[in-house]
């Protein structure tokens, strides 16, 4: 009897110990990425990081002569394709969050719309962005538009804007759901249409929800490098015209990660600096954000 | 579902009869733009079915299991296309990042919902969360600049002194390999899974584990018989969610996987995955080649479909978490 209690005792400490161990495992990658980006970043950061342009190919064997430059054009690039794609996709991930939550909540047409919405948010970025660049394609060579918009700023956006609107629909949906029932019935009951309730008055009793889901799709957005490959393309300059190419801080740190001149992959990591620094930003904002729509949820019932 | 019965604005038909002009407006706005969203995963695979039909007619299923990948760069010989060798190394580095990022995941979990006092399990459940908030670029940089030399130089040569023998682990050491991508994935899909295998744990019904203890369980005894058993769908959900991550998961595998349009026996040689082919090769395909990597476009998205719609239909009850994990 004794005996068993000590074994069961031992398993016990066993178990929490190796639980434990899996939390340090995981944080170890965590400590290493973070710790890198800082160090070999740091080196990078400067005035000319911010002001300069992306550095040309260079060959590795005149390394000496390989300017270093810095992440202005990517910066700018990544400003305008997250900007201008929020501005898209925010409405329409807002309304189709509205329909989700105040019309379609119970019929099987919404349950429906929730459903493709949720698989839609787990489609691999990359293919998205070649669905895109085939969109733009057919469009081009049916002649509607010039050809030159299938690897542009355009596409770029328009891929950005599919992987965001989901994205922002879920989380406001889930938002709205949390604004309670009498809130809408006492809208309802002072005589204000409809339309005016859920724009007014719960939309905007479930704002925090609403900002939630726009940093946490800014924050996928702006790291997204996969479907820019493919649509926006890249460029060693600042932005040109929505018809041209477009660089990105994420497009950046892949060719200059994987270059082989020392100083470029300094500005890599110097550049996943920052993104990282944006990321975590934006994360622990929309934690805030978060904390206040549950708080807000637990006081009003 | 208490609210669901009292929420008044329903969406049955008769509630929009008799609704002004206005009111009938923002409803038509609406409902357009939810049709629009969840009508665009149709134009996605109506999309890369038309445009990949060349090679759809030209190879039939056959491409599913040719391996040969020829774009017809050597003069004279003619292009054929075979997706095996990146459907292998789809399947691997995700059976790796699985294998690895599964017990890791589920005893992250463990720890921070059952076992840990109360004043660590937020800092942690935030800190392992920070994983995702890592963009797959920089993972693939870390995994390019940092991982892959350490994986070279101390993992992979006691792994291949230890395993050698076995064909999985024979040949020479690249550090940038299956291997390498895998565990990159692993990392990346631990956030995902430990989240939702949370999520599933902390809507175990508190009597569960008062049962157990109640028995006279010890802690681990209460998370295995009380917890784990009552979670085990969410859990199973919250793995296949990873699984979905790991499969389209594209930059970090690009950047560590080593690019090689072959298949190779051996974890620690290099190779390439569907979603890697994709972003190395597309920017400059023309041709049948474009037709060939949109094929393996719709492969991967009929895969990752599948993949989430039993996912979202394991998780749907405590779903709502998901989208909130960043």
């Amino acid at each position: 009897m004794r005996k068993q209690g000590r074994r069961r005792r031992i398993t016990n400490a066993a178990m929490s110990a190796a639980a434990f161990a899996c939390v340090i495992i995981a944080l170890v990658p965590l400590a290493s990425i973070l710790y890198s980006a800082a160090v070999e970043g740091g080196k990078a950061i400067g005035p000319a990081f911010f002001t300069q342009n992306e550095p040309p190919p260079c060959s590795p064997t005149l390394q000496a002569n390989c300017p270093t430059g810095g992440i202005a054009n990517a910066l700018q690039g990544t400003l305008i394709l997250v900007g201008i794609a929020t501005l898209i996709a925010l409405p329409l991930g807002i309304l189709t969050g509205i329909y989700l939550s105040e019309y379609g909540r119970l019929s099987r047409f919404g349950a429906g719309v929730r459903f493709v919405t949720d698989v839609m948010t787990g489609i691999p970025s990359i293919v998205v962005g070649i669905v895109i660049f085939a969109i733009f394609l057919l469009v081009a060579q049916a002649g509607w538009i010039p050809l030159r918009y299938v690897t542009s700023a355009t596409s770029g956006i328009v891929a950005l804007t599919v992987i965001m609107t989901p994205i922002v629909a879920r989380t406001v949906e889930e938002a709205l759901r949390l604004v309670p029932t009498t809130i809408r019935e006492a809208a309802l009951a002072l005589g204000i249409p409809r339309w005016r309730a859920i724009l007014r008055i719960v939309l905007s009793t479930g704002k925090a929800g609403v900002v939630t889901g726009a940093l946490l799709a800014v924050a996928r957005a702006s790291g997204e490098t996969a479907p820019l490959i493919v649509t926006a393309g890249g460029s060693f300059f600042g932005f040109a015209g929505f018809d041209q190419s477009i660089a990105a801080m994420p497009l950046l740190i892949y060719v200059n990660g994987l270059s082989g001149v020392p100083n470029y992959v300094t500005l890599a990591w110097g550049t996943a600096l920052v993104l990282i620094l944006i990321m975590l930003g934006i994360s622990l904002a929309a934690r805030l954000a978060l904390h206040r729509v549950l708080k807000g949820a637990g006081a009003a019932r | 579902m208490g609210i669901a019965n009292r929420f008044p604005w329903g969406s049955r038909r008769r509630a929009s009869r008799g609704e002004a002009l206005p009111d009938r407006l923002f409803r038509g706005l609406v409902f357009g733009c939810a049709l629009a969203v969840s009508a665009l995963l149709v134009v996605f695979v109506l999309v890369l079915f038309r445009q990949s039909w060349p090679t759809i007619t030209a190879f039939g299923w056959g491409f599913l299991f040719s391996s040969s990948w020829n774009t017809g760069a050597v003069v004279g010989s003619g292009q054929s296309y075979g997706a095996l060798p990146f459907v292998y190394g789809t399947l691997v580095t995700a059976a790796i990042a699985m294998l690895l990022g599964i017990p890791l995941s589920i005893g992250i979990a463990i720890f921070v919902s059952e076992l840990a006092p109360p004043w660590v399990k937020t800092p942690l459940a935030v800190l392992v969360e920070l994983l995702a908030a890592v963009p797959s670029v920089v993972y693939g940089l870390w995994g390019f600049l940092i991982l892959g030399p350490t994986m070279r130089t101390t993992i992979e040569p006691p792994l291949k002194a230890v395993l050698g023998w076995t064909p999985l682990f024979g040949g020479p050491i690249f550090g940038i390999d299956y291997l390498t991508a895998g565990v990159i994935l692993a990392i990346m899909v631990i956030p995902t899974i430990s989240a939702v295998t949370r999520e599933s744990m902390s809507a175990v019904p508190e009597h569960q584990r008062e049962a157990a203890l109640s028995l006279g369980a010890t802690r681990w005894e209460t998370t295995r018989l009380g917890v784990l058993s009552y979670a085990r769908v969410g859990i199973f959900g919250a793995i296949i969610l990873g699984l979905g991550r790991a499969v389209g998961e594209t930059m970090a595998v690009t950047m560590t996987i080593g690019n090689s349009n072959t298949i190779s026996g051996s974890l620690l040689a290099p190779g390439q995955t569907i979603a890697s082919l994709i972003a190395n090769e597309f920017g400059e395909a023309s041709g049948l080649q474009v037709s060939a990597l949109l094929e393996l476009g719709l492969v991967l998205l009929l895969i990752a479909i599948a993949i989430n719609v039993v996912a979202r239909l394991l998780t749907r009850r405590i779903f709502q978490t998901e989208a909130t994990t960043l």
